[in-house]
């Protein structure tokens, strides 16, 4: 005879209890002490590193996301070669040998012979020529492809919109004579672009009127721009030891500094949720200088390509459980999350480093009162806003 | 001569009495041995006879050596007398010798006498020869001492033979109580000075220091003159204080003490306590003195000073605690009077001042109360000596009517410690109660039979007081007594005031007093010099009082840690459970031993940081393990604590949600799956309608106008 077991899971049962505060007593010390295990488990489950990438014959310098498969990532080298990964695989699918400054995930690549091409993905087929949609171009250096229309713009000495099949832009923009280094379409609003310029501008531009909106100039050169991919105004730029969030509307004071950074961000990425991003640092303290870095679409991985010549793929959250996660333990999880979330300004949970302007504070102190004007440190690094 | 003659009489007497005795003895002696032991007598005689010749002619008896069963009348022996025995000799009566009749009568009047006198002869003792032994009589005579032979002074056998056989069984009572009790304190004396403990000493001696000052207080009151002796004796011990090097940071106790006090707070405090009774010792006290002066006039002097005495004490009275209060808020001078701000010293010490001037004024009625009493006192005595109406009936009416001016005196005493009581609670109203602080008359009497023993007299000096002693109460007590304010004050003019003081100081200790509790001395006297000398500094004192009149901060603090040490010591537990082993109910409380039973006691707990430091308060509830996990700062978005507090409290776990809210409460704002794309946000996402135009025909409508419009922007525009 076969005997069937019963089935104890508890989800399916509703367990009668009772809820009187009184016989379940210390909810606060209790949870905190849940808490207080949660965040220890949470450093002995802390694995972020996963993979690297390797094959590169020098440092990577761009990485690039593929908006329809998670899985394939391109990256390129400054020695001339491209490849395609397969992160599932952790394999090198196709390798293109072209000389690149940038590019985007549909694989247009900007050479350095003032041209851009688009390539195909896929591996061509047997005797199949290497074939590629080329575009001629000025001497530019960075690119963008708009986020629903076959329209990418490239920045140089201006900032150009291409239409697909066409030998010339749609329409050019420039505010003055400029280099621009680095454009980006609004993932949201898409007919906005920004461009920040080596001469310390962010411009903005409207692709409706083809005209630039404003511009804010900071203390500093702005080395890239990333649009937060959920709030259609909010934006980040990668400074020279300082990354800052601009709303768009008010750029003359920034929603947020990042400070603390001990040498200059090259690349910094919204996670596809908007809520959390991530800097590519040019120190080498840890590792090799980050030149490059993509949150991956699926908001759970971190990639980044640095000069030791190969792309490392590491975890977003560095304790998450990668399989699939039963019920309970997703209820945990969440519950463990809400629980950090409630007693993050316990010292034991997080603890928060106060950052301290130190060397400011005690030029105040030392100086007298009131010829030292004191300045916020989010008004400190804008110079000027120019509509 | 007579002395031979005297032992001649006896050994015939003794030889008569062997006669008389022995005959039967000589009857029984052997008798038929007689002829064998002729020969050997004769020689035991010889041996006897060349014996004798030595000049003690002692002669032994003779000595039956053996004893005979054959007793017969017939053969009597004759040996050990002289001679031969003859039966007429039998036959006479014993009594017929008139030889031993007077040797009878010498006999009896030998044991008639039982002692022998010596000097033998009194009229040779009267007899003085020398010129020393004159001058000894003289004084024997002079002092009434027994000469002759009853050795007893003509004022103890008054006593003799006025005290009655159970007065005297009492008085000796009473006397042995006394001793045994002395005997008791001796005891617990003793036991005392062996306990080591400083602190224990350190109370005793404040508490003596306490009692001498009281007696002292008393003393002035009662006696001005001793007082002033006191005073004297203060004075001497401030030059001896002077001339030492005592409290001087010299010593070598105070030389360890300088090389501690760097670093050890207690240290520094004994050092300058040291100094401040150096500095105590050495001021100079003077007015007391003055006021004595004063008591010692007359009546009527004492009444002219009554008036602006008065006048004195309530002007004191009125700037007494602190003038400023005072004026403030009229309803806490009680409060101010009670309170035991040290920084206060200096005004109590004035008023206490003020009241030992203002003495003199009970003075006056006390006179007339002592007046009453001895008045009584006379007319027993009086009516006593009517009855008993004898000659030196002044003496032993004394002792008689002792016991009765005792239990009056006590009586009396306590009438007036009710009184005194009554006048301290009335202090700042003028007593217009007749008052006497005057227990001097008890204490007189009862020392005096507390110490009396019976002692005879030993050295001439002592024989010379008692004379003088003897010859004032004569004086004084047949004196009708009712002269009054004289008599009353002469037991303080008397001789024997001394001697009594010294017993009082044996008690005491001069140096001792001084040294515990100068502060007390100081406040005796009026210290009119150092007040010049402190007055700028009291004027400060004086403008901070003013400014700071309403809050008393110093006392807050102190019963803010009184408090504060009160919370911080443990509980004890009580675990008893009315009812359980005996009855319960309402009015019914768990008996004493079960209590006790059931009581945990709390341990006592470490001793406090701050316990040393009177300054201080050091709250140790903060536990730095706690302290560790708990928030510093007031997060961003809170405005209050009890807002934060708030968000703490309510708990989102499942143990106190139900499942529904748990999920509720626990599901994140953004929940991500694995393996897929994110794509940004649309406008149709949160509710928007998208311009169905693509952006590609937008830009591709008007590509010209974006030139012009482009120009002319940069035409206007001049940055950088």
């Amino acid at each position: 005879v076969k005997v069937k077991m019963l089935s104890w899971n508890l989800d399916n049962y509703i367990v009668p209890r009772n809820y009187d505060p009184t016989l379940h007593p210390f909810e606060v010390l209790q949870e905190y002490v849940r808490v207080l295990n949660a965040t220890k488990l949470e450093g002995v489950f802390a694995k972020p590193f996963l993979a690297w990438l390797d094959g590169h014959r020098d440092g990577v310098s761009c990485l690039a996301k593929h908006p329809k498969s998670l899985a394939t990532v391109p990256s390129g080298v400054c020695d001339g070669e491209v490849r395609i990964w397969n992160l599932t695989q952790l394999k090198c699918i196709r390798i293109i040998q072209e000389y690149v400054l940038a590019f985007v995930g549909l694989l247009f690549t900007v050479g350095d012979d003032k041209t851009v091409k688009q390539w195909k993905i896929d591996r061509p087929g047997y005797r199949e020529g290497e074939e590629a949609i080329t575009y001629n171009i000025r001497k530019d250096t960075g690119i963008d492809h708009h986020w629903k229309e076959a329209v990418f713009a490239t920045c140089g000495q201006q900032l150009d919109i291409w239409g697909k099949q066409r030998t010339n832009p749609i329409c050019s923009m420039t505010w003055r004579f400029d280099s621009i280094s680095s454009g980006k379409f609004n993932a949201i609003k898409t007919l906005i672009l920004e461009s920040c310029t080596s001469n310390r501008n962010i411009v903005l531009y409207d692709m409706k009127q083809a005209t630039p909106l404003k511009k804010v100039i900071l203390d500093m050169r702005t080395n890239t721009i990333c649009w937060n991919p959920t709030e259609a105004f909010v934006f980040m730029a990668a400074n020279d030891y300082n990354v800052f969030t601009f709303d768009m509307c008010a750029l003359d004071t920034p929603v947020m500094v990042h400070m603390d950074h001990v040498s200059a961000v090259l690349d910094v990425d919204y996670s596809p949720t908007g809520k959390e991003f991530v800097f590519a640092n040019k120190s080498q303290s840890r590792e090799q200088r980050v030149i490059c870095v993509k949150w991956t679409s699926d908001s759970k991985y971190i990639m980044y390509g640095s000069d030791e010549m190969n792309i490392h793929l590491w975890k977003a959250n560095a304790s998450e459980k990668l399989g699939v996660l039963t019920s309970q333990e997703k209820a945990a999880k969440y519950y463990n999350q809400k629980l950090k979330e409630k007693f993050q300004h316990h010292p034991h949970i997080q603890p928060t480093e106060q950052c301290i302007m130190k060397e400011e504070v005690n030029h105040i102190k030392h100086s007298k009162p009131g010829s030292v004007p004191i300045v916020s440190e989010k008004k400190k690094h804008i110079v000027a806003v120019v509509k | 001569m007579t002395a031979n003659r005297l032992a001649e009489s006896l050994l015939a007497l003794s030889q008569q009495e062997e006669l008389v005795d022995l005959p039967k003895d000589y009857l029984l002696s052997g008798s038929e041995d007689e002829g064998d032991n002729d020969g050997e007598r004769e020689h035991q005689k010889l041996l006897e006879a060349i014996s004798s010749l030595d000049g003690k002619n002692r002669r032994k008896l003779a000595e039956r050596s053996e004893a005979s069963l054959k007793v017969s009348e017939f053969n009597v022996s004759s040996e050990g007398s002289g001679e031969k025995l003859v039966l007429a000799d039998l036959l006479e009566p014993v009594k017929t010798s008139s030889t031993l009749a007077t040797v009878k009568k010498q006999l009896n009047r030998v044991k008639s006498k039982k002692t022998v006198e010596l000097p033998l002869n009194k009229e040779e003792i009267e007899r003085a020869r020398t010129p020393l032994e004159q001058e000894i009589f003289n004084l024997l005579h002079k002092n009434k001492q027994p000469v002759a032979d009853p050795l007893l002074t003509p004022v103890e056998k008054a006593s003799l033979q006025a005290m009655s056989l159970e007065e005297a069984k009492m008085r000796r009572a009473e006397l042995q109580r006394a001793r045994a009790l002395q005997s008791y304190y001796e005891a617990k004396a003793r036991r005392e000075k062996k306990i080591k403990s400083k602190k224990y000493h350190k109370v005793v001696k404040k508490g003596k220091a306490k009692k001498a000052l009281k007696e002292f207080e008393q003393l002035r009151k009662v006696n001005p003159a001793a007082a002033l002796e006191e005073l004297e004796k203060i004075e001497k011990a401030r030059m001896m204080e002077r001339m030492s090097l005592k409290h001087q940071n010299s010593g070598k106790w105070a030389k360890s003490k300088a090389i501690m006090a760097k670093y050890d707070l207690e240290a520094r405090q004994a050092m300058q306590e040291q100094l401040a009774k150096n500095k105590e010792l050495t001021q100079k006290l003077q007015v007391a003195s003055e006021s004595e002066e004063e008591e010692g006039g007359t009546e009527e002097k004492v009444e002219e000073l009554l008036v602006p005495d008065i006048v004195n004490e309530v002007q004191m009275n009125a700037d007494g605690p602190n003038p400023w209060m005072l004026r403030s808020c009229t309803s806490d001078t009680k409060e101010s009077a009670t309170q035991e701000d040290p920084e206060q010293l200096p005004e109590p010490e004035a008023h206490a001042v003020s009241e030992s001037e203002g003495e003199d004024r009970p003075v006056a009625e006390e006179e007339i109360l002592l007046r009453e009493f001895e008045e009584r006192r006379s007319l027993r005595k009086r009516s006593e000596l009517s009855q008993d109406a004898e000659p030196a009936g002044s003496q032993e009416t004394k002792d008689s009517s002792s016991q009765e001016v005792l239990s009056e005196l006590r009586v009396l005493s306590q009438k007036l410690k009710e009184n005194d009581q009554s006048r301290k609670q009335k202090a700042s109203s003028e007593g217009t109660i007749p008052q006497v602080q005057r227990e001097e008359p008890a204490t007189e009497e009862e020392e005096p039979l507390l110490l009396q023993r019976p002692e005879r007299v030993q050295t001439l000096e002592e024989l010379e007081e008692l004379g003088k002693e003897e010859c004032f109460q004569n004086k004084e007590l047949p004196r009708p007594v009712l002269e009054g304010q004289q008599s009353e004050r002469t037991p303080n003019n008397r001789p024997d005031a001394p001697k009594e003081k010294k017993k009082k100081e044996q008690m005491i200790d001069l140096q001792n007093l001084l040294t515990t509790q100068s502060p007390s001395v100081k406040s005796l006297a009026v210290p009119t010099i150092e007040e010049l000398e402190d007055e700028e500094e009291r004027n400060q004192r004086q403008m901070i009082k003013e400014a700071f009149a309403g809050d008393d901060v110093i006392r807050d603090f102190l019963k803010e840690k009184r408090e504060a040490v009160e919370a911080s010591k443990p509980k004890d537990v009580d675990l008893t459970l009315p009812g359980w082993g005996e009855w319960g109910g309402v009015g019914l409380k768990p008996s004493a031993k079960k209590r006790r039973r059931f009581l945990i006691k709390a341990p006592e707990g470490p001793p406090r940081k701050d316990k040393n430091l009177p300054n201080v308060i050091i709250n140790e509830k903060r536990n730095i393990h706690t302290a560790a996990h708990q928030v510093r700062v007031l997060p961003y978005p809170f405005t209050h604590h009890w807002q934060f507090e708030r968000t703490i409290q309510t708990p989102i776990g499942s143990t106190w949600n139900t499942q529904r809210a748990f999920q509720k409460l626990t599901t994140p704002k953004v929940v991500t799956k694995p393996g897929h794309i994110i794509n940004p946000i649309k406008a149709e996402d949160v509710g928007y309608r998208s311009s169905s135009r693509s952006d590609l025909s937008v830009i591709q409508r008007n590509p010209k106008r974006i030139t012009t419009h482009h120009k002319k922007q940069l035409k206007k525009s001049s940055v950088d």
